[in-house]
């Protein structure tokens, strides 16, 4: 059993401001992390290794420092790991991003089955596992909540669909998004991290994948482009309380407003 | 490949000229300016150096000729026998696009048999042309054959917009459907306008959140977005139809799939958040959850829903169906108590279209309190047992009352 997950390293938080006057993102010095969805989606790799055997490969794509989620990834039990890194891929969109994937994912072979996690945190988009698979022309599932069976042909999950909950069967190979809380993920060893040293972190760049058409990739190859960015507008009409009584205060409001008819 | 082409004679101060670089792409290497694989594009180099040192170089990629594809298409979520208001909204949206540049709203739906009664609806919100796909295959969601569905209508009517909800089901259709035809897909627009050249603005929160990002599609065609349920507004019935409806068929080898649905149960019925008319949402402040019980309260006096932040919903507190934001719901409710939120983007994303809007925070500065319509600087932990003791004081006082009331009608009758 061949499994491959997709990682990405994203910023350590979340909180990015804008200078509202330069229009320049403030980011905090730099610091990464793995992208917390995708570490359900690496020990949901794990546990299906666990049971059927197999080995488990991560692949990324970003600049050279990237390389450090696939090393943590290495720590918490991956077998291979692949950066996808190269000038040609910058400023890519989704659709880029996507495509250049699935090229590295062809080039080292899909295995059985494809694992990514619901979304990244500086994306928020939920999009490229879904791309991929398209690209690569194989089915896929999100929104995974629970993997059923594993038998050597295909993989029995539950998924939430929303309003219903469904259990399905799909063929390998297939690509499937878990959702958080899968699995309670492992963390990453000591003893792992010390083995795995002097394991290599295969760089894959463009001259390596089968389409080298520029035009696919990086800014060209993205069909959306960002006009320009700017800080979410704010409510200018409000009302600031403070002092005292101010539970008795928003009681009298809320009375007036009619919210509290019918209900008491 | 598009790329910055560095003008090495003009770069004095390489420190400054690293510096301009927010994702650390610019460095000095062998004494030369050079740009690594970190960059993405955002060419904030260009924009904020004064000697020109960078220069976007671009390829010119011939694009889809746009006048070719005309009119605003919409996909249709049937779920058992409802159609989803996201559907609706969109169709909404869609007339209002379509009447800025005098172009048609199409809709496509795909099922195992397709209601009359729904196709009638769809006309009655102002859909021109209605295109049905029905067969056994299509009767659970499955990528393959709803993609070959999704793809043939994209190929017959050739729209120039695509707006798919944001629903568990869209949020796949969408992305597969846009790779197929290799054309940009904006997930999660919050607002979206049309440009006389059928551009489409589209507007999304980005970088988690705390950034808007305009992004527009301006060489490929169909343009795709997604949209969450309540961002926009449901349209007003029409009375009289004008709109046609389309039969469509695809040949069966088209509509095979290697998923196999097994089982489909209901989820258990809570009340979705998305239908509350008020919500009480606790965030971070509220310290503890044991604290959570006052919240609970309070929704339960409002006759509204407890909701949280993505903080408490990880934290396991409160249930994630029950989160709002981003990553979660959005809701539009009649009044929503934000109690102990900071307000990041985030989370305002999912709710700042609410009509009234009260926060309490103890932090003065909390941003929250710049979309709030009433703002009460205070600890979240009294204010809000403070309300609760004067809601039910009050309850008492009106049982008290009405009972007083009935013993005085009795005895001017006696």
């Amino acid at each position: 059993m061949n499994i491959i997950v997709l990682i990405k390293q994203v910023p350590l938080s979340s909180d990015i401001g804008m200078d509202e006057e330069t229009g320049v993102i403030l980011r905090e010095s730099g610091n990464t992390k793995m992208n917390p969805y995708d570490l359900y989606a690496l020990e949901t790799a794990l546990r299906i290794r666990e049971k059927a055997g197999g080995k488990i490969s991560v692949l990324t794509m970003g600049p050279p420092q990237a390389e450090q989620v696939v090393r943590e990834a290495y720590m918490m039990g991956a077998d291979y790991g692949y950066l996808l890194t190269d000038r040609a891929f910058a400023g890519s969109d989704v659709l880029a991003t996507s495509y250049a994937l699935s090229q590295a994912l062809t080039h080292i072979g899909i295995g059985d089955l494809i694992i990514c996690g619901k979304q990244t945190t500086d994306g928020d988009t939920a999009q490229v596992g879904v791309e991929c698979s398209e690209f690569l022309g194989i089915p896929c599932i999100t929104n995974v909540k629970r993997i059923i069976d594993i038998q050597p042909d295909a993989v029995t999950i539950e998924s939430d669909m929303g309003m219903t909950i469904e259990h399905a069967r799909i063929t390998y190979p297939c690509l499937i998004a878990v959702d958080k809380d899968i699995y309670q993920p492992r963390l990453p060893s000591y003893r792992k991290k010390k083995a795995t040293a002097l394991l290599p972190v295969e760089k894959i760049t463009l001259n390596q994948l089968k389409d080298q058409n520029t035009t696919r990739y990086g800014l060209t190859g993205s069909p959306t482009q960002v006009i320009k960015i700017f800080p979410p507008s704010r409510t200018s009409t409000h009302e600031i309380w403070e002092g005292e009584h101010l539970g008795r205060r928003l009681f009298a409001l809320l009375r007036d407003g009619k919210h509290l008819q019918e209900n008491v | 490949m598009s790329h910055i082409a560095v003008h090495q004679n003009k770069a004095v101060d390489y420190k400054a000229l690293s510096a301009l670089c927010p994702f650390g792409a610019i460095v000095v290497d062998n004494g030369h300016i050079a740009v690594t694989s970190a960059c993405r594009m955002c060419k904030l180099c260009i924009k904020n150096d004064t000697r020109g040192v960078f220069e976007l170089v671009e390829d010119d990629v011939a694009g889809t000729d746009t006048s070719e594809w005309n009119g605003i298409a919409v996909f249709i979520e049937i779920y058992e026998m409802k159609i989803h208001p996201v559907s609706l909204e969109m169709i909404g949206k869609a007339q209002e696009l379509a009447g800025k540049i005098g172009h048609s709203v199409y809709a496509a739906a795909a099922g195992e048999k397709i209601h009359t009664a729904h196709v009638e609806e769809l006309l009655h919100y102002g859909v021109d042309e209605l295109y049905l796909y029905e067969a056994p295959e299509l009767k659970h969601f499955r990528i393959e054959p709803y993609t070959a569905v999704f793809e043939d209508f994209i190929v017959r009517r050739r729209p120039s917009v695509v707006l798919v909800g944001g629903t568990s089901i869209g949020r796949v259709l969408a992305p597969r459907t846009a790779a197929r035809f290799r054309t940009g897909l904006t997930a999660d627009c919050t607002i979206l306008d049309i440009q006389e050249n059928t551009d489409l603005d589209q507007i999304r929160p980005a970088f988690g959140g705390n950034i808007m990002a305009h992004i527009r599609t301006t060489k490929h065609r169909p343009q795709f977005a997604t949209v969450r349920y309540k961002i926009f507004n449901m349209p007003e019935r029409i009375t009289n139809p004008t709109g046609t409806v389309i039969h469509c068929t695809l040949p069966p080898a088209k509509l095979n799939s290697t998923i196999e649905i097994l089982k489909v149960h209901h989820k258990e019925k809570v009340k979705h958040l998305e239908e509350a008319d008020v919500i009480v949402a606790a965030g971070r402040g509220i310290g503890s959850r044991e604290n959570l019980k006052y919240i609970e309260y309070l929704a339960e006096l409002l006759d509204g829903e407890v909701a949280g932040t993505r903080t408490l919903i990880e934290a396991g507190w409160i249930d994630p169906r029950r989160q709002i934001g981003l990553s979660g719901r959005t809701v539009r409710p009649r009044l929503i108590i934000a109690c102990g939120i900071s307000g990041s983007v985030q989370f305002t994303a999912g709710m700042n279209g609410s009509e009234k809007i009260i926060a309490v925070n103890i932090d003065p500065n909390a941003a929250i309190f710049s979309i709030a319509h009433i703002g009460i600087v205070g600890d979240v932990t009294k204010v809000i047992p403070e309300l609760i003791e004067n809601i039910k004081a009050d309850a008492a006082a009106d049982v008290k009352a009405d009972a007083a009331a009935e013993g005085t009608a009795e005895r001017s009758t006696s």
